[in-house]
Protein backbone atom coordinates (compact mmCIF):
# COMPACT_ATOMS: atom_id res chain seq x y z
CA UNK A 1 0.00 0.00 0.00
CA UNK A 2 2.96 2.59 0.57
CA UNK A 3 4.10 2.61 -2.68
CA UNK A 4 0.61 3.28 -4.12
CA UNK A 5 -0.14 5.71 -1.47
CA UNK A 6 2.95 7.70 -2.13
CA UNK A 7 2.06 7.87 -5.77
CA UNK A 8 -1.38 9.14 -5.57
CA UNK A 9 -0.19 11.81 -2.96
CA UNK A 10 2.70 12.98 -5.53
CA UNK A 11 -0.10 13.80 -8.04
CA UNK A 12 -2.51 15.19 -5.38
CA UNK A 13 -1.20 15.99 -1.57
CA UNK A 14 -4.73 17.17 -0.96
CA UNK A 15 -6.82 14.35 -1.19
CA UNK A 16 -8.81 13.51 1.94
CA UNK A 17 -7.90 10.07 3.87
CA UNK A 18 -11.17 8.98 3.29
CA UNK A 19 -10.79 9.92 -0.17
CA UNK A 20 -7.38 8.38 -0.49
CA UNK A 21 -8.59 4.91 1.15
CA UNK A 22 -11.41 4.54 -1.21
CA UNK A 23 -9.04 4.73 -4.05
CA UNK A 24 -6.59 2.18 -1.93
CA UNK A 25 -9.51 0.18 -0.87
CA UNK A 26 -8.60 0.36 2.80
CA UNK A 27 -9.58 2.26 6.02
CA UNK A 28 -9.20 5.47 6.84
CA UNK A 29 -7.73 4.40 9.66
CA UNK A 30 -4.74 2.72 7.72
CA UNK A 31 -4.22 5.48 5.55
CA UNK A 32 -4.04 7.87 8.75
CA UNK A 33 -1.44 5.64 10.33
CA UNK A 34 0.59 4.88 7.25
CA UNK A 35 1.19 8.70 6.54
CA UNK A 36 1.67 8.85 10.21
CA UNK A 37 4.52 6.19 9.61
CA UNK A 38 5.66 8.11 6.44
CA UNK A 39 6.57 11.46 7.96
CA UNK A 40 7.95 9.95 11.31
CA UNK A 41 10.50 8.32 8.69
CA UNK A 42 11.07 11.21 6.74
CA UNK A 43 10.02 9.76 3.63
CA UNK A 44 7.20 12.39 3.38
CA UNK A 45 9.14 15.75 4.04
CA UNK A 46 6.80 17.73 3.30
CA UNK A 47 3.15 18.88 1.20
CA UNK A 48 4.20 21.20 -1.08
CA UNK A 49 2.08 23.43 -4.55
CA UNK A 50 3.34 23.05 -7.74
CA UNK A 51 3.02 26.53 -8.63
CA UNK A 52 3.94 27.78 -12.46
CA UNK A 53 6.04 30.35 -11.16
CA UNK A 54 6.79 32.35 -14.45
CA UNK A 55 2.93 32.82 -15.13
CA UNK A 56 2.17 33.61 -11.57
CA UNK A 57 5.10 36.89 -11.65
CA UNK A 58 6.55 37.57 -14.76
CA UNK A 59 10.06 38.96 -13.21
CA UNK A 60 10.15 35.81 -11.31
CA UNK A 61 13.64 33.98 -12.05
CA UNK A 62 14.74 30.38 -11.28
CA UNK A 63 18.00 29.59 -12.15
CA UNK A 64 20.21 26.14 -12.06
CA UNK A 65 23.45 26.40 -11.09
CA UNK A 66 26.39 23.94 -11.24
CA UNK A 67 28.71 24.05 -8.16
CA UNK A 68 32.25 22.28 -8.76
CA UNK A 69 33.34 22.11 -5.14
CA UNK A 70 36.35 20.76 -3.33
CA UNK A 71 35.57 18.50 -1.10
CA UNK A 72 36.78 17.98 3.03
CA UNK A 73 38.13 15.70 5.13
CA UNK A 74 35.64 13.65 6.60
CA UNK A 75 32.82 15.65 5.69
CA UNK A 76 33.17 15.44 2.20
CA UNK A 77 30.54 17.72 -0.03
CA UNK A 78 27.95 17.61 2.65
CA UNK A 79 29.33 20.46 4.73
CA UNK A 80 29.31 22.62 1.50
CA UNK A 81 25.89 21.27 0.24
CA UNK A 82 24.38 21.81 4.19
CA UNK A 83 25.40 25.66 4.07
CA UNK A 84 24.08 26.22 0.37
CA UNK A 85 21.47 25.31 2.00
CA UNK A 86 20.30 27.14 4.54
CA UNK A 87 20.04 30.25 2.40
CA UNK A 88 16.37 30.83 1.62
CA UNK A 89 16.69 31.92 -1.83
CA UNK A 90 18.02 28.23 -2.44
CA UNK A 91 15.32 25.48 -3.31
CA UNK A 92 16.79 22.69 -3.47
CA UNK A 93 20.60 21.13 -3.45
CA UNK A 94 21.73 18.00 -5.18
CA UNK A 95 25.19 16.03 -4.92
CA UNK A 96 25.74 14.89 -8.37
CA UNK A 97 27.83 12.67 -10.71
CA UNK A 98 29.59 14.07 -13.73
CA UNK A 99 30.86 17.50 -14.56
CA UNK A 100 29.99 19.39 -11.57
CA UNK A 101 29.41 18.73 -7.95
CA UNK A 102 26.33 20.58 -6.69
CA UNK A 103 23.36 21.47 -8.63
CA UNK A 104 20.99 24.13 -7.00
CA UNK A 105 18.09 25.75 -7.21
CA UNK A 106 18.13 28.65 -6.86
CA UNK A 107 14.57 31.28 -7.03
CA UNK A 108 14.63 35.38 -6.81
CA UNK A 109 12.06 38.14 -8.02
CA UNK A 110 14.17 39.17 -10.68
CA UNK A 111 17.14 38.40 -12.97
CA UNK A 112 19.49 40.99 -10.72
CA UNK A 113 18.57 39.28 -7.26
CA UNK A 114 19.50 35.89 -8.48
CA UNK A 115 22.85 37.03 -10.22
CA UNK A 116 23.89 39.03 -7.47
CA UNK A 117 23.32 36.03 -4.89
CA UNK A 118 25.27 33.62 -7.05
CA UNK A 119 28.21 35.94 -7.64
CA UNK A 120 27.99 37.12 -3.43
CA UNK A 121 27.03 34.81 -1.62
CA UNK A 122 27.66 31.53 -3.44
CA UNK A 123 30.80 31.76 -5.75
CA UNK A 124 32.07 33.76 -2.62
CA UNK A 125 31.92 30.45 -0.27
CA UNK A 126 34.58 28.65 1.19
CA UNK A 127 35.54 25.21 -0.93
CA UNK A 128 33.43 26.58 -3.75
CA UNK A 129 35.68 26.62 -7.01
CA UNK A 130 33.03 27.42 -9.58
CA UNK A 131 29.77 28.55 -10.51
CA UNK A 132 28.11 28.19 -13.90
CA UNK A 133 24.24 29.51 -13.92
CA UNK A 134 21.43 28.55 -16.09
CA UNK A 135 18.23 30.03 -16.20
CA UNK A 136 14.75 28.38 -17.05
CA UNK A 137 13.16 30.15 -19.83
CA UNK A 138 9.99 28.19 -19.80
CA UNK A 139 8.54 25.10 -18.01
CA UNK A 140 6.81 22.34 -19.59
CA UNK A 141 6.53 19.63 -16.96
CA UNK A 142 7.55 19.69 -13.41
CA UNK A 143 6.78 17.54 -10.91
CA UNK A 144 5.14 14.85 -13.15
CA UNK A 145 2.33 18.29 -14.39
CA UNK A 146 2.70 19.01 -18.01
CA UNK A 147 2.07 22.63 -18.06
CA UNK A 148 2.15 23.11 -22.15
CA UNK A 149 -1.41 23.43 -23.58
CA UNK A 150 -0.87 21.20 -25.87
CA UNK A 151 -1.73 18.43 -23.69
CA UNK A 152 -4.83 19.68 -23.02
CA UNK A 153 -7.77 17.14 -23.46
CA UNK A 154 -8.46 16.80 -27.05
CA UNK A 155 -11.45 14.35 -27.11
CA UNK A 156 -14.65 15.78 -28.72
CA UNK A 157 -17.46 16.44 -26.20
CA UNK A 158 -19.38 13.85 -27.76
CA UNK A 159 -18.50 10.07 -27.79
CA UNK A 160 -19.69 6.77 -27.56
CA UNK B 1 -37.49 19.63 -55.46
CA UNK B 2 -36.37 16.42 -54.31
CA UNK B 3 -38.44 14.56 -51.84
CA UNK B 4 -35.80 13.78 -49.29
CA UNK B 5 -38.19 12.39 -47.41
CA UNK B 6 -39.08 10.07 -49.74
CA UNK B 7 -35.28 9.18 -51.37
CA UNK B 8 -34.41 7.93 -47.66
CA UNK B 9 -34.38 4.55 -46.62
CA UNK B 10 -37.22 3.37 -44.16
CA UNK B 11 -34.93 1.38 -42.34
CA UNK B 12 -32.23 3.88 -41.63
CA UNK B 13 -35.44 6.50 -41.07
CA UNK B 14 -36.68 4.49 -38.39
CA UNK B 15 -34.02 4.04 -36.27
CA UNK B 16 -33.54 6.09 -33.25
CA UNK B 17 -30.72 8.72 -33.10
CA UNK B 18 -28.29 7.66 -30.45
CA UNK B 19 -29.45 9.21 -26.69
CA UNK B 20 -25.91 10.26 -26.28
CA UNK B 21 -25.65 12.49 -29.08
CA UNK B 22 -29.00 14.62 -28.94
CA UNK B 23 -27.97 15.51 -25.68
CA UNK B 24 -24.60 16.44 -25.74
CA UNK B 25 -25.71 18.41 -29.17
CA UNK B 26 -27.11 20.82 -26.29
CA UNK B 27 -23.93 20.73 -24.44
CA UNK B 28 -21.76 21.43 -27.61
CA UNK B 29 -23.76 24.59 -27.70
CA UNK B 30 -22.17 25.97 -24.33
CA UNK B 31 -18.63 26.95 -23.56
CA UNK B 32 -16.55 26.03 -20.14
CA UNK B 33 -18.25 22.78 -19.48
CA UNK B 34 -16.64 19.68 -17.48
CA UNK B 35 -17.27 16.82 -18.93
CA UNK B 36 -17.55 13.01 -17.32
CA UNK B 37 -19.33 11.41 -20.11
CA UNK B 38 -16.59 10.34 -22.47
CA UNK B 39 -16.46 6.96 -23.63
CA UNK B 40 -12.74 7.08 -24.27
CA UNK B 41 -9.66 7.02 -22.00
CA UNK B 42 -8.16 10.21 -21.31
CA UNK B 43 -4.44 8.23 -21.60
CA UNK B 44 -2.90 8.70 -25.20
CA UNK B 45 -1.95 5.71 -27.06
CA UNK B 46 1.05 4.37 -25.40
CA UNK B 47 4.57 6.38 -27.11
CA UNK B 48 5.90 2.29 -28.54
CA UNK B 49 2.64 2.19 -30.38
CA UNK B 50 2.67 5.42 -31.32
CA UNK B 51 6.26 4.31 -32.76
CA UNK B 52 5.52 1.91 -35.02
CA UNK B 53 2.59 3.39 -36.45
CA UNK B 54 5.53 6.32 -37.56
CA UNK B 55 7.04 3.31 -38.39
CA UNK B 56 5.07 2.20 -40.84
CA UNK B 57 4.28 5.11 -42.73
CA UNK B 58 7.75 5.92 -43.20
CA UNK B 59 8.06 2.80 -44.45
CA UNK B 60 5.56 3.46 -46.84
CA UNK B 61 3.09 0.92 -45.88
CA UNK B 62 0.21 2.77 -47.21
CA UNK B 63 -1.42 0.28 -49.28
CA UNK B 64 -4.60 -2.05 -48.42
CA UNK B 65 -3.99 -5.14 -46.60
CA UNK B 66 -5.51 -8.64 -47.18
CA UNK B 67 -9.16 -8.23 -46.99
CA UNK B 68 -9.11 -10.11 -43.65
CA UNK B 69 -6.26 -7.89 -42.05
CA UNK B 70 -2.61 -9.01 -42.11
CA UNK B 71 -1.28 -12.54 -41.08
CA UNK B 72 0.97 -11.20 -38.43
CA UNK B 73 -1.52 -9.46 -36.88
CA UNK B 74 -4.23 -12.20 -36.68
CA UNK B 75 -1.85 -14.33 -35.72
CA UNK B 76 -1.09 -11.97 -32.72
CA UNK B 77 -4.24 -11.57 -32.08
CA UNK B 78 -4.77 -15.59 -31.37
CA UNK B 79 -1.09 -15.49 -29.52
CA UNK B 80 -3.07 -12.51 -27.35
CA UNK B 81 -6.36 -14.69 -26.98
CA UNK B 82 -4.50 -17.61 -26.14
CA UNK B 83 -2.54 -15.89 -23.19
CA UNK B 84 -4.98 -13.66 -21.83
CA UNK B 85 -8.49 -15.57 -22.58
CA UNK B 86 -7.57 -19.21 -22.87
CA UNK B 87 -8.97 -19.12 -26.29
CA UNK B 88 -7.66 -20.98 -29.19
CA UNK B 89 -8.31 -19.26 -32.38
CA UNK B 90 -6.27 -19.57 -35.82
CA UNK B 91 -5.36 -16.47 -38.15
CA UNK B 92 -8.24 -18.37 -40.36
CA UNK B 93 -10.90 -17.71 -37.64
CA UNK B 94 -9.90 -14.14 -36.89
CA UNK B 95 -11.08 -10.96 -39.03
CA UNK B 96 -9.17 -7.28 -38.04
CA UNK B 97 -12.21 -4.60 -38.44
CA UNK B 98 -12.79 -0.98 -38.33
CA UNK B 99 -13.33 -0.91 -34.61
CA UNK B 100 -15.20 -3.58 -32.15
CA UNK B 101 -17.95 -1.87 -33.87
CA UNK B 102 -17.86 -2.87 -37.16
CA UNK B 103 -17.36 -6.12 -36.29
CA UNK B 104 -20.66 -6.32 -34.52
CA UNK B 105 -22.19 -4.67 -37.19
CA UNK B 106 -21.61 -7.52 -39.55
CA UNK B 107 -21.74 -10.43 -36.81
CA UNK B 108 -25.50 -9.05 -37.14
CA UNK B 109 -25.71 -8.57 -40.46
CA UNK B 110 -24.16 -12.08 -41.48
CA UNK B 111 -26.96 -14.19 -39.31
CA UNK B 112 -29.79 -11.77 -39.60
CA UNK B 113 -32.90 -12.57 -41.84
CA UNK B 114 -35.54 -9.73 -42.17
CA UNK B 115 -37.80 -10.14 -38.95
CA UNK B 116 -35.52 -12.27 -37.09
CA UNK B 117 -35.01 -11.52 -33.07
CA UNK B 118 -32.12 -10.40 -31.75
CA UNK B 119 -31.69 -10.53 -27.83
CA UNK B 120 -30.13 -7.09 -26.63
CA UNK B 121 -29.50 -7.41 -22.84
CA UNK B 122 -29.76 -3.56 -21.26
CA UNK B 123 -28.75 -1.08 -20.31
CA UNK B 124 -26.09 -1.48 -22.88
CA UNK B 125 -24.03 0.65 -25.21
CA UNK B 126 -26.58 2.21 -27.66
CA UNK B 127 -25.20 0.64 -31.35
CA UNK B 128 -26.62 -2.84 -30.91
CA UNK B 129 -30.65 -2.36 -31.32
CA UNK B 130 -30.04 0.16 -34.38
CA UNK B 131 -27.15 -2.39 -36.04
CA UNK B 132 -30.39 -5.25 -35.77
CA UNK B 133 -33.25 -3.33 -37.06
CA UNK B 134 -30.91 -1.87 -40.36
CA UNK B 135 -30.20 -5.77 -40.95
CA UNK B 136 -34.21 -5.85 -40.57
CA UNK B 137 -33.85 -8.21 -37.63
CA UNK B 138 -36.20 -7.26 -33.92
CA UNK B 139 -33.93 -6.12 -31.18
CA UNK B 140 -35.40 -7.58 -28.06
CA UNK B 141 -34.63 -6.09 -24.77
CA UNK B 142 -33.42 -7.99 -21.72
CA UNK B 143 -33.52 -5.70 -18.89
CA UNK B 144 -30.88 -6.32 -16.53
CA UNK B 145 -31.47 -5.20 -12.87
CA UNK B 146 -29.65 -3.12 -10.31
CA UNK B 147 -30.58 -5.51 -7.71
CA UNK B 148 -29.11 -8.68 -9.83
CA UNK B 149 -25.47 -6.41 -9.97
CA UNK B 150 -27.01 -5.34 -13.41
CA UNK B 151 -25.84 -9.63 -14.53
CA UNK B 152 -28.10 -11.36 -17.34
CA UNK B 153 -29.88 -13.58 -15.52
CA UNK B 154 -30.74 -17.46 -17.57
CA UNK B 155 -34.23 -16.44 -16.44
CA UNK B 156 -34.21 -13.80 -18.43
CA UNK B 157 -32.69 -15.65 -21.88
CA UNK B 158 -35.48 -18.23 -21.49
CA UNK B 159 -38.33 -16.25 -21.28
CA UNK B 160 -37.59 -14.41 -24.25
CA UNK B 161 -36.27 -16.96 -26.50
CA UNK B 162 -38.87 -17.44 -29.39
CA UNK B 163 -38.49 -19.83 -32.44
CA UNK B 164 -37.01 -16.45 -34.41
CA UNK B 165 -34.55 -15.88 -31.88
CA UNK B 166 -31.15 -16.09 -33.82
CA UNK B 167 -28.59 -14.01 -31.30
CA UNK B 168 -28.15 -13.22 -28.11
CA UNK B 169 -26.03 -10.15 -27.79
CA UNK B 170 -23.32 -10.49 -24.52
CA UNK B 171 -22.34 -7.03 -23.52
CA UNK B 172 -20.18 -7.36 -20.32
CA UNK B 173 -18.20 -5.80 -18.96
CA UNK B 174 -20.76 -3.51 -19.65
CA UNK B 175 -20.99 -0.19 -20.52
CA UNK B 176 -22.71 1.53 -18.70
CA UNK B 177 -23.41 -0.39 -15.75
CA UNK B 178 -19.53 -1.86 -15.27
CA UNK B 179 -21.41 -5.61 -14.57
CA UNK B 180 -19.32 -8.30 -15.28
CA UNK B 181 -20.18 -11.70 -15.69
CA UNK B 182 -18.52 -14.27 -13.98
CA UNK B 183 -17.78 -18.08 -15.18
CA UNK B 184 -20.55 -19.38 -13.09
CA UNK B 185 -22.18 -16.92 -13.89
CA UNK B 186 -21.75 -17.37 -17.67
CA UNK B 187 -22.20 -21.39 -17.48
CA UNK B 188 -25.92 -21.02 -16.63
CA UNK B 189 -26.31 -18.62 -19.89
CA UNK B 190 -24.37 -21.35 -21.63
CA UNK B 191 -26.75 -24.17 -20.13
CA UNK B 192 -29.84 -22.35 -21.83
CA UNK B 193 -28.12 -21.97 -25.17
CA UNK B 194 -26.47 -25.48 -25.06
CA UNK B 195 -28.24 -27.07 -27.83
CA UNK B 196 -30.24 -24.32 -29.47
CA UNK B 197 -29.38 -22.83 -33.01
CA UNK B 198 -28.75 -19.26 -31.22
CA UNK B 199 -25.46 -17.72 -31.73
CA UNK B 200 -23.77 -15.55 -28.86
CA UNK B 201 -22.15 -11.97 -30.13
CA UNK B 202 -19.95 -11.70 -27.12
CA UNK B 203 -19.16 -7.44 -27.32
CA UNK B 204 -15.66 -8.32 -24.86
CA UNK B 205 -14.05 -4.63 -25.75
CA UNK B 206 -13.96 -4.18 -22.10
CA UNK B 207 -12.14 -7.34 -21.04
CA UNK B 208 -8.46 -6.29 -19.92
CA UNK B 209 -10.56 -3.87 -17.51
CA UNK B 210 -11.70 -5.68 -15.15
CA UNK B 211 -11.05 -5.43 -11.07
CA UNK B 212 -10.72 -7.09 -8.28
CA UNK B 213 -8.11 -10.00 -9.28
CA UNK B 214 -10.07 -12.39 -11.45
CA UNK B 215 -9.83 -11.96 -14.51
CA UNK B 216 -12.58 -11.87 -17.30
CA UNK B 217 -13.93 -14.90 -19.06
CA UNK B 218 -15.59 -15.45 -21.98
CA UNK B 219 -18.29 -17.35 -22.53
CA UNK B 220 -16.60 -19.13 -26.03
CA UNK B 221 -13.93 -20.84 -23.08
CA UNK B 222 -17.36 -22.94 -21.86
CA UNK B 223 -17.97 -26.38 -22.72
CA UNK B 224 -19.83 -26.41 -26.49
CA UNK B 225 -19.83 -22.49 -26.47
CA UNK B 226 -17.28 -21.70 -28.97
CA UNK B 227 -19.03 -23.31 -31.81
CA UNK B 228 -21.71 -20.67 -31.52
CA UNK B 229 -19.86 -17.52 -30.42
CA UNK B 230 -18.55 -14.55 -31.86
CA UNK B 231 -15.89 -13.16 -29.66
CA UNK B 232 -15.67 -9.28 -30.69
CA UNK B 233 -12.25 -7.39 -29.25
CA UNK B 234 -10.92 -3.89 -29.77
CA UNK B 235 -7.75 -1.30 -29.16
CA UNK B 236 -9.93 0.82 -28.46
CA UNK B 237 -10.37 1.17 -24.93
CA UNK B 238 -7.80 -1.36 -23.46
CA UNK B 239 -5.18 0.48 -25.47
CA UNK B 240 -6.01 3.66 -25.48
CA UNK B 241 -6.45 3.51 -29.65
CA UNK B 242 -9.71 5.26 -30.30
CA UNK B 243 -8.85 6.95 -33.44
CA UNK B 244 -6.78 4.03 -34.79
CA UNK B 245 -10.52 2.49 -35.89
CA UNK B 246 -9.30 -1.15 -34.84
CA UNK B 247 -11.16 -4.25 -33.54
CA UNK B 248 -11.30 -7.94 -34.51
CA UNK B 249 -14.02 -11.12 -34.26
CA UNK B 250 -12.95 -14.41 -33.92
CA UNK B 251 -15.24 -17.20 -34.05
CA UNK B 252 -16.39 -20.07 -36.44
CA UNK B 253 -15.27 -20.35 -39.49
CA UNK B 254 -18.68 -20.40 -41.28
CA UNK B 255 -19.67 -16.87 -39.44
CA UNK B 256 -15.75 -15.12 -39.61
CA UNK B 257 -16.42 -16.01 -44.01
CA UNK B 258 -19.37 -14.32 -44.39
CA UNK B 259 -18.86 -11.51 -42.00
CA UNK B 260 -15.43 -10.85 -44.21
CA UNK B 261 -17.59 -11.18 -47.44
CA UNK B 262 -19.70 -8.49 -46.34
CA UNK B 263 -16.24 -6.68 -44.53
CA UNK B 264 -14.47 -7.34 -48.17
CA UNK B 265 -17.35 -5.20 -49.75
CA UNK B 266 -18.37 -2.49 -46.72
CA UNK B 267 -14.76 -1.03 -46.49
CA UNK B 268 -12.36 -3.81 -48.30
CA UNK B 269 -9.56 -3.75 -45.25
CA UNK B 270 -8.93 -2.25 -41.98
CA UNK B 271 -6.29 0.67 -41.86
CA UNK B 272 -3.04 -0.34 -42.89
CA UNK B 273 -0.86 1.70 -40.37
CA UNK B 274 -3.18 1.02 -37.37
CA UNK B 275 -2.75 -2.53 -38.10
CA UNK B 276 0.96 -2.36 -37.93
CA UNK B 277 1.22 -0.59 -34.86
CA UNK B 278 -1.46 -3.09 -33.31
CA UNK B 279 0.87 -5.77 -33.18
CA UNK B 280 3.25 -4.22 -31.31
CA UNK B 281 -0.10 -3.29 -28.75
CA UNK B 282 -0.77 -6.79 -28.14
CA UNK B 283 3.08 -8.29 -28.05
CA UNK B 284 5.00 -5.45 -26.16
CA UNK B 285 2.53 -3.38 -24.29
CA UNK B 286 1.29 -5.38 -20.78
CA UNK B 287 2.76 -2.77 -18.63
CA UNK B 288 1.07 0.00 -20.50
CA UNK B 289 -2.00 -1.59 -20.18
CA UNK B 290 -1.36 -2.85 -16.47
CA UNK B 291 -0.71 1.23 -16.05
CA UNK B 292 -4.01 2.04 -17.27
CA UNK B 293 -5.87 -0.46 -15.66
CA UNK B 294 -4.70 0.21 -12.11
CA UNK B 295 -5.68 3.80 -12.63
CA UNK B 296 -8.92 3.30 -13.64
CA UNK B 297 -9.42 1.21 -11.10
CA UNK B 298 -8.15 4.07 -8.29
CA UNK B 299 -10.82 5.95 -10.45
CA UNK B 300 -13.59 3.83 -10.20
CA UNK B 301 -13.06 3.39 -6.00
CA UNK B 302 -13.14 6.86 -5.87
CA UNK B 303 -15.72 7.57 -7.62
CA UNK B 304 -18.10 5.36 -6.45
CA UNK B 305 -17.34 6.38 -2.86
CA UNK B 306 -18.16 9.76 -3.42
CA UNK B 307 -21.44 9.34 -4.96
CA UNK B 308 -22.64 7.14 -2.32
CA UNK B 309 -21.86 9.75 0.14
CA UNK B 310 -23.27 12.17 -1.67
CA UNK B 311 -26.58 9.66 -1.33
CA UNK B 312 -26.98 8.52 -4.98
CA UNK B 313 -26.54 4.85 -4.45
CA UNK B 314 -23.83 3.35 -7.22
CA UNK B 315 -23.31 0.08 -7.40
CA UNK B 316 -19.64 -0.92 -7.82
CA UNK B 317 -18.71 -1.46 -10.92
CA UNK B 318 -16.51 -4.73 -11.84
CA UNK B 319 -15.44 -3.82 -15.20
CA UNK B 320 -15.14 -1.26 -18.00
CA UNK B 321 -14.66 2.64 -16.92
CA UNK B 322 -18.05 3.76 -16.06
CA UNK B 323 -19.80 3.93 -12.90
CA UNK B 324 -23.78 4.35 -12.89
CA UNK B 325 -24.97 6.30 -9.72
CA UNK B 326 -28.91 5.92 -9.55
CA UNK B 327 -30.44 9.63 -9.30
CA UNK B 328 -34.30 8.49 -8.26
CA UNK B 329 -33.86 10.32 -5.45
CA UNK B 330 -33.87 13.30 -6.71
CA UNK B 331 -37.36 12.78 -8.29
CA UNK B 332 -35.64 13.72 -12.05
CA UNK B 333 -36.24 12.23 -14.92
CA UNK B 334 -32.36 10.72 -16.46
CA UNK B 335 -32.86 13.64 -19.10
CA UNK B 336 -33.76 16.28 -16.46
CA UNK B 337 -31.65 15.76 -14.56
CA UNK B 338 -28.74 15.63 -16.27
CA UNK B 339 -30.25 19.02 -18.53
CA UNK B 340 -30.68 20.45 -15.34
CA UNK B 341 -26.99 19.56 -14.16
CA UNK B 342 -25.59 20.93 -17.08
CA UNK B 343 -27.30 24.57 -17.23
CA UNK B 344 -26.79 24.95 -13.65
CA UNK B 345 -23.38 23.61 -13.31
CA UNK B 346 -21.85 23.34 -16.68
CA UNK B 347 -21.53 19.37 -15.91
CA UNK B 348 -22.35 16.93 -18.62
CA UNK B 349 -22.80 13.37 -17.36
CA UNK B 350 -24.64 10.63 -19.56
CA UNK B 351 -28.65 10.30 -18.75
CA UNK B 352 -29.15 6.71 -18.36
CA UNK B 353 -32.05 6.26 -20.43
CA UNK B 354 -30.04 6.47 -23.64
CA UNK B 355 -28.41 2.94 -23.12
CA UNK B 356 -31.88 2.03 -22.82
CA UNK B 357 -35.75 2.17 -21.09
CA UNK B 358 -34.24 0.37 -18.41
CA UNK B 359 -31.31 2.87 -17.69
CA UNK B 360 -33.99 5.82 -16.35
CA UNK B 361 -33.59 6.66 -13.48
CA UNK B 362 -29.46 6.38 -13.66
CA UNK B 363 -26.72 8.63 -15.22
CA UNK B 364 -23.32 7.60 -16.67
CA UNK B 365 -20.38 8.84 -15.14
CA UNK B 366 -16.94 8.26 -16.97
CA UNK B 367 -13.94 7.59 -15.17
CA UNK B 368 -11.40 8.44 -18.18
CA UNK B 369 -10.38 11.59 -16.52
CA UNK B 370 -7.85 12.58 -14.04
CA UNK B 371 -8.52 12.22 -10.30
CA UNK B 372 -8.34 15.66 -10.04
CA UNK B 373 -10.53 16.60 -13.06
CA UNK B 374 -13.53 13.68 -10.98
CA UNK B 375 -13.04 15.48 -8.00
CA UNK B 376 -13.86 19.01 -9.11
CA UNK B 377 -16.64 17.77 -10.84
CA UNK B 378 -18.35 15.86 -8.21
CA UNK B 379 -17.88 18.80 -6.16
CA UNK B 380 -19.99 20.40 -8.35
CA UNK B 381 -22.44 17.80 -8.52
CA UNK B 382 -22.98 17.84 -4.29
CA UNK B 383 -23.32 21.30 -4.68
CA UNK B 384 -26.40 20.74 -7.47
CA UNK B 385 -27.66 18.31 -5.40
CA UNK B 386 -27.63 20.11 -2.04
CA UNK B 387 -29.79 23.01 -4.06
CA UNK B 388 -31.85 20.77 -6.05
CA UNK B 389 -32.59 19.63 -2.72
CA UNK B 390 -33.77 22.24 -1.00
CA UNK B 391 -36.14 23.74 -3.71
CA UNK B 392 -37.88 20.32 -3.04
Amino acid sequence: MRKELLNLLRVNCRLKNEELAAMLAVSTQDVEREIAALEEQNIIMGYSAVINEEKFDKNAVTAHIELKVSPQMENGYAAVAKKVGQFRQVESVQLMSGAYDLAVTVKGDNLREVALFVSERLAAMDGVLSTSTHFILERFKEKGVLFSSDDDDERSLTSP
Amino acid sequence: MINYDKLLSENGKKIKPSGIRKFFDIAATMDNIISLSLGEPDFKTPWLIRKKGILALEKGKTQYTGNAGIFELRRAICTYMKRRFELEYSPDDTLVTVGGSEAIDLAVRAIVNPGDEVLVPEPSFVCYGPIVELAGGVAVPLITKVEDNFKLTPQAVKQAITPRTKALILPFPNNPTGAVMRRDELEKIAAVLRGTEILIVSDEIYAELTYGGERHVSIAELSEMKERTVVIGGFSKAFAMTGWRLGWACGPAPVIDLMLKIHQYAVMCSPTISQFAAITALSECDDDVKYMVEEYDVRRRLCVKIFNDMGLETFTPEGAFYVFPSIKRTGLSSQEFCEKLLKEKRIAVTPGDAFGQSGEGFIRVSCAYSVNHLLTAMKRIEEFLNETQSLC
